[in-house]
Parts: structure tokens; sequence; C-alpha cells
């Protein structure tokens, strides 16, 4: 068996049918649990207070927002080498949901700097290469829905997607290029001495987790959605020709 | 029950409450859409049979 297989819309959706229920259960279910523990179960940090709470929505979003685009970037690659249209109508699906990740990244990190920093917003690398990854979000949504044909709309978005694929990196590796700006460094390092304690740590993993399942489920979903429609535009073209 | 949040609440709560709308209106987007995009295919599908 072979991954191309799943390149077929209705083998696709077959599958993606089977499976939705499971990953969306598992995504309801993480999210609950990761979230109802780390807002009412754990502590306090001693320099962040209360604000700590906010780091199982924010991390977990950020780093979505970051993967969606790396997901986007390889199915594109998928499409410009082998013209599978699942792989185009998945970027496609991804896109609005990246994008909700990035303003729920850019919103609670607004909101946890303020008290923190005593800022809103600092025209930081890390920030800055965040805001501009949600502005290529939102020019590849609306480059998909500017072009009637699907083919060249799918062709011109990937090559948004490789160019706005150096922001996704930026976004990720911004702190280490510049050793500059107030965000820190990344939280969740390999390097012992870096990472949050145990006691945020864990609740945090069950988050993240969370927010990979919600994203693959709601990618399953619209990637469907993306097939049905496109079918339905192909039925109704023939019929005008007809 | 409610954890105490001090003089952060407004951040802490704010955060959650953005957060879980936007999830909220994201999956009720989708699945709405999804729901719409179907029955126009069936409707379509069901015209072209007829139709031959």
């Amino acid at each position: 068996m072979s991954i191309w297989e799943y390149a077929n819309p209705v083998k696709f959706i077959r599958t993606t049918d089977l499976v939705l229920p499971w990953v969306s259960a598992l995504a309801v279910a993480a999210l609950v649990v990761g979230l109802v523990w780390g807002f009412f179960f754990t502590p306090e940090d001693y320099r962040q207070g209360s604000t700590v709470k906010i780091i199982y929505l924010h991390v977990p979003a950020a780093m979505m927002a970051i993967n969606a685009w790396v997901m986007m970037l390889v199915t594109s690659l998928v499409w410009i080498v082998r013209r599978h249209h699942v792989s185009a109508l998945a970027a496609r699906a991804a896109a609005p949901i990246g994008a909700t990740f990035t303003i729920i990244a850019l919103v609670t990190g607004a909101l946890w700097g303020q008290p923190m920093w005593g800022t809103w917003w600092a025209w930081d690398p890390r920030l800055t290469s965040f805001l501009i990854l949600f502005l290529f979000y939102l020019g590849y949504m609306a480059l998909w829905t500017a072009i009637e044909n699907d083919d060249t709309a799918a062709d011109l978005t990937s090559i948004l997607c490789l160019v706005g694929s150096v922001f996704a990196l930026l976004s990720r590796y911004a702190v280490n290029f510049w050793n500059q700006g107030l965000h820190q460094g990344a939280s969740l390092s390999l390097d012992a001495e870096e990472n949050v304690a145990d006691v945020f740590w864990y609740p945090l993993l069950v988050c993240i987790a969370g927010f990979v399942l919600l994203f693959v489920a709601l990618v399953f979903l619209r990637t469907q959605t993306e097939i049905r429609a496109r079918r339905a535009r192909a039925l109704l073209a023939r019929e005008r020709q007809a | 029950m409610m954890p105490e949040l001090g003089k952060y609440a407004f951040a802490v709560l704010a955060s959650y409450g953005v957060s879980l709308a936007l999830i909220v209106v994201l999956v009720a987007m989708s699945l709405m859409r999804a729901r719409r995009v179907r029955a126009e295919l069936d409707k379509i599908e069901e015209r072209t049979k007829r139709h031959g």
C-alpha cells in the first residue's frame, strides 16, 4: 500500500470518514483534560503569578500556527511535483485553521505581555515575524478565493506558500537569530535548564496533543468539504457546457 | 472551585475567553460549511443523474 492511494479523493473521504469521529473525540478529551488541569489544578508561577495559565493556550496555538504552515508547505510541494488535487485542497483546508491559531497566539501573547513586559505589543523579532505570518495566511486564503480556475489557484497559492515559509521559519527561530527583543527563548527546549517545571509541563503536553488532534480533525473535515466543493463546481461547469 | 487569579484575572480570563470563542467559531463554521456543501453536491448529483 502506498501513501499516494490517499491522493484519490474517494479513498481519502472513505478513510477519513472512518478516522474522523475518533480523532475528534480524542481532540475534545485532550483539550478538556489539558485546559481544566492547567486552569484549575496548577499553582501560580513564583515570578509570573497566575498569568502562567496562559501558557496552555499560547504555546500550543503558536506551535500549531507554524506547524500548519509547514503542513501547507509539504502539501503544496506535493501539488507542484505530483499534481494531486487532494494535496492542494488539504493545504487550502488548513489555512483558516492555521490563521485562527495565529490569532490566538497573537492575542494571548498580547494579554500575557501587558502585565509581564508592560506593553501589549513590541516590534520584537518573534512577534513581528508572527504578525507577518498571519498576513501571509490572509493573503493565501484571499488568493484561493480570488482565482476562479482551481488548478491556477493551486499553482499560485503553492508559490505563495513557499515564500511565506521563510516567515514560518523566522517565527520559530527569530529568538535564536536575533539575540534581542522581549520574547523569551523556546519554552520546550530539550535543554533541561530551559524547560518549564513538571507541574506546568504535563498539562501543557496534554494541551499540545489536544491542539494537534484538533488540527488533524479539522483538516480532515475541511479537506473533505473542499473535495466535494470542487466536484460540485466541476459538475456545474459540465452542466453549463451541455 | 475558581482559582485565585489575583491582579492578573483579566489577562487570564480574556485569554481563555477569546481563544475558546475563536476555536468554537472555527469548528462551527467548518461543520456548517461541510453540511451545506454536502447538501449542494447531493442536489447537483441527483440532477445530473436525472438528466443523464
